[in-house]
């Protein structure tokens, strides 16, 4: 198998350049403060948060606002090192093989000395030793972590403040506060993570905090039964993530001379990246990375638990939603890209598992979102569908695109839903038909926050959402038609689901905004605006909503000067052995054309139905309507069937709870009764009856003549014995002394004698 | 240096105290013998520390004054206690522990 031995030892260029150093600045080696921060306000709140003022928010939002600032000013240091470091490289020595192209690792290597390279930030320390092996813990900071922590900490900041107001009063507030600075804490963990194994303990505590956060108010049955279905869904992926990680441990171990295995993600990503590891590994490790993923980012046909993961707190779901829980999928496998690029073999395909996982889970997502009459819900499933389409970008190779939109998302996401929690907050329910519209006259800076938050997410320009869509669907390289655009392949039915996920997404959002602020209040009360702890997250998101998307301008974009393009690009992807050498595909004004006008066409047959038809049957009514009594759900059987199908929301958890769990349940229960009564209780039943005669022996004869007969035996003889001695205990002190002497006498005599 | 006269002082002394010790009635005078004993002990100590030239038998002849000194407290005590308690301190006469 190996017929090249290369050592590190030997000189700084032997072995394999994975694209990190060990130097680096002070901020770079020390992000782990940021994790820490919220760990302690976790631990903090948790002690001493009752006998605080505040509850132990403040702690919270302090830990949170410190850990948010530390990440700016990371962001900041890295961006002075993505372009003056200078520092040492650091190499791993491997193991070449003869059944794999010596010159594809070397054609990729050649393509990252020629561009100046982003080497991450990595230190470790010793976390645990076990047999023979050195289990590390550490950091890896590069941009994709440094991105990922000043969005988390920024969203968990408003998040926090947001749920001062939000939470205000409930029984269990100071427990509430400390949990959110866990999930952040771990959040945090999970994205500065230096090992698969670190990276999987992260993964599994966040999934524990949305377990513990989703069922926050577990008086009522459907919310603990809601985090229930989220943490056992979890479940399902997380053995994909075991199977992933170890496969990958042993992978990289066979390709490193005297290493057992290593869980370090970036020497597995440049081993992946250089051709040394055997592709079958790569695709059963790349599989079962995409069980977790699909379970932890809601992709088709795990997705479930994400809408009924609405049952917490709004501005849980916010955070869920937007910055820790189901990114922690799609950053996952952004940070590993390597091992997923080779595993699928993206690059020069036209269709691949997480591609098309991902393009359908944008479509049946988003088709789900025009029947819910839940305005969380209807978030939610937008959620999954916009989260299909990162995970479809990083599966055509829109590696950049897919994080960008993360990014966006992010923000406009969180802004939606923490807007939804203040109609919410006004109204005290969450169904757009009965408690909804006209909420627009009522809550003037709500309604404004969510426009803003719908166009971006609509994507129309120049708003955030329409900037990273449009490099997804350049990025699937699927744009035959004008030019081309170049990319990893040719992901023309890629390029389609986006396309038609956009327009899906702008009109159930166009039903979404009708029924919620427009036509008249069909509540009850007289619904207020929000104070100010709920508004002001809300413009902070919305003003992001608008200008994140400017960050990354595309290359070639005539209305920008030229260094303001790909800026998030630049400083985001890395560009070092760890990372696949992916190319870029080249952005298309006619597909800018053609996406925005697919997005006004939802719009507006959305807009035609709700805004025109809807509002004049109203009118005539004298009420306020959400539906046509004449719609096209009740003239044609098919559409009628869909919305069934929508309705019930495609049978699954049929199958699941009726199919699967019950399928396996019965039989199960029977032949466990069957061996329960048969098997077990004869046994008991025999064993009872063999005690009983046994004991009745040991009765008669042990116990009865020989123990008690000495219990018997010695009793009496110390009766006996403390009649004498009570002749001894005379109570005259000197007497005692007089035998105490005595005895030391005949002792001392004993000891001449022997000595 | 002749060891013997020590020694002999010491035992002289030590069988003074154990006599006092077991025949005087008197607490304080019991007391006061209890001293002689030890004492007599010290003596040993320190004699067979000159005898060797080190000084850890005189290290432990401190040690056995504080105690002596912290005993001799401990033991007023508990003579001025019984003295309260039955107008005397005639050690035959207090048996109420007799068995």
């Amino acid at each position: 198998m190996m017929n090249n031995l290369l050592l590190a030892g030997l000189s700084v260029d032997a072995g394999l350049p994975i694209g990190i150093t060990e130097g680096g600045s002070w901020l770079l080696r020390n992000v782990w403060l940021i994790p820490l921060l919220p760990a302690l306000s976790f631990v903090g709140i948790l002690a001493f948060g009752k006998r605080m003022p505040r509850g132990g928010s403040e702690l919270g939002i302090a830990a949170v606002g410190i850990a948010f600032v530390l990440a700016l000013l990371t962001g900041v240091t890295w961006v002075d090192h993505r372009d003056n470091s200078h520092d040492q490289e650091v190499h791993v020595a491997v193991v070449q093989f003869d059944d794999h192209g010596v010159g594809h690792g070397d054609g990729s290597d050649d393509g990252h000395a020629a561009a100046h390279p982003s080497l991450a930030v990595q230190r470790t320390a010793t976390w645990f030793q076990a047999g023979g092996m050195e289990f590390s813990v550490g950091t890896l900071v590069d941009g994709l972590a440094v991105m990922m922590l000043v969005v988390v900490t920024l969203v968990s900041l408003l998040v926090h403040v947001y749920s001062t107001d939000y939470v205000h009063g409930d029984r269990r507030y100071t427990h509430f506060f400390a949990f959110l600075s866990l999930f952040s804490a771990s959040m945090l963990l999970l994205v500065v993570s230096e090992n698969t194994l670190q990276l999987l303990c992260a993964w599994e505590l966040v999934g524990v905090c949305s377990f513990v956060l989703i069922g926050h108010w577990w008086e009522e049955k459907p919310n603990s039964d809601a985090a229930l279905k989220a943490f056992l869904t979890n479940r399902v992926g997380d053995m994909g993530l075991l199977v992933g990680v170890t496969v990958l441990f042993f992978a990289a171990g066979s390709a490193l001379p005297g290493r057992f295995g290593s869980f370090s993600i970036a020497e597995t990503n440049a081993l992946a990246s250089s051709g040394m590891l055997s592709h079958t590994a790569l695709l059963v490790a790349s599989c079962g990375l995409m069980a977790a993923v699909m379970s932890k980012s809601g992709q088709f046909f795990l997705h479930t638990w994400l809408p009924d993961a609405m049952a917490g707190p709004t501005p849980v779901s916010a955070l869920i939603h937007a910055a820790t829980m189901v990114v922690a999928g799609v950053f996952m496998i952004a940070r590993m890209y390597g091992v997923f690029f080779e595993g699928f073999q993206i690059g020069g395909s036209s269709i691949n598992l997480m591609a098309f996982i991902g393009g359908l889970t944008t479509i049946v997502g988003a088709c789900l979102a025009f029947v819910q009459r839940d305005i969380k819900k209807v978030l939610a499933y937008s959620t999954i569908s916009q989260l299909g389409y990162m995970v479809m970008a990083l599966g055509v190779g829109a590696w950049t695109a897919a994080v960008f939109h993360l990014f966006t998302h992010a923000f406009f996401k969180a802004c939606l839903f923490l807007g939804s929690g203040s109609v919410a907050h006004a109204v005290h329910s969450f169904d757009m038909k009965s408690d909804m519209g006209g909420l627009r006259k009522h809550m003037p800076h709500t309604y404004r926050t969510f426009m803003i938050g719908t166009i971006a997410l609509a994507g129309l320009p120049p708003l955030a959402g329409f900037w990273s869509k449009d490099e997804i669907l350049v990025g699937t390289g699927g744009w035959g038609l004008l030019g081309g655009t170049g990319g990893n392949g040719a992901y023309t039915l890629m390029l389609g689901m986006g396309v038609l996920t956009a327009a899906l997404t702008a009109a159930y959002m166009t039903r979404c905004v009708y029924l919620t602020f427009f036509g008249e209040f069909r509540g009850h009360g007289e619904p207020h605006e929000s104070g100010p702890r709920i508004i002001v997250p809300l413009w902070i998101l919305a003003g992001l909503a608008i200008v994140a998307g400017f960050l990354n301008l595309p290359t070639g974009f005539q209305l920008a000067p030229g260094s303001l393009q790909e800026r998030f690009g630049h400083y985001v992807e890395p560009v070092a052995g760890y990372f696949p050498a992916i190319s870029h595909a080249t952005p298309s004004w006619s597909l800018a054309i053609v996406s925005t006008l697919v997005v006004i066409v939802g719009i507006s047959v959305s807009g035609y139905y709700y805004f025109v038809k809807v509002e004049a049957a109203s009118k005539a009514a004298g009420t306020s309507l959400t539906e046509l009594a004449d719609g096209p759900t009740t003239r044609y059987s098919l559409a009628a069937m869909g919305y069934k199908l929508l309705d019930n929301r495609y049978y699954l958890d049929h199958l699941y709870n009726g199919v699967i769990a019950d399928g396996t349940k019965g039989p199960l229960a029977r032949l466990a009764y069957r061996i329960d009564q048969q098997v077990i209780d004869r046994s008991v039943d025999v064993v009872g009856e063999t005690a009983v005669k046994a004991g009745t022996v040991v009765y008669d004869r042990i116990d009865q003549l020989v123990v008690d007969g000495a219990v018997n035996a010695s009793g009496s003889a110390s009766s006996v014995m403390g009649e004498e001695l009570r002749r001894v205990n005379s109570g005259k002190v000197q007497s005692y002394a007089a035998i105490l002497f005595a005895a030391a006498t005949i002792l001392a005599g004993l000891l001449i004698v022997i000595v | 240096m002749l060891l013997n006269q020590f020694l002999l002082l010491s035992a002289v002394l030590f069988s003074i105290g154990v006599y006092g010790v077991l025949a005087r009635r008197n607490g304080v005078l019991v007391l006061m013998s209890i001293e002689l004993i030890l004492n007599a002990v010290n003596i040993n100590l320190v004699a067979f520390a000159a005898f060797r030239a080190t000084v850890g038998g005189e290290v432990f002849a401190l040690f056995v004054i504080a105690v002596a000194a912290a005993e001799v407290g401990v033991g007023l005590a508990m003579v001025l206690l019984l003295y309260r308690s039955s107008r005397t301190i005639d050690l035959t006469t207090v048996d109420r522990l007799r068995g």
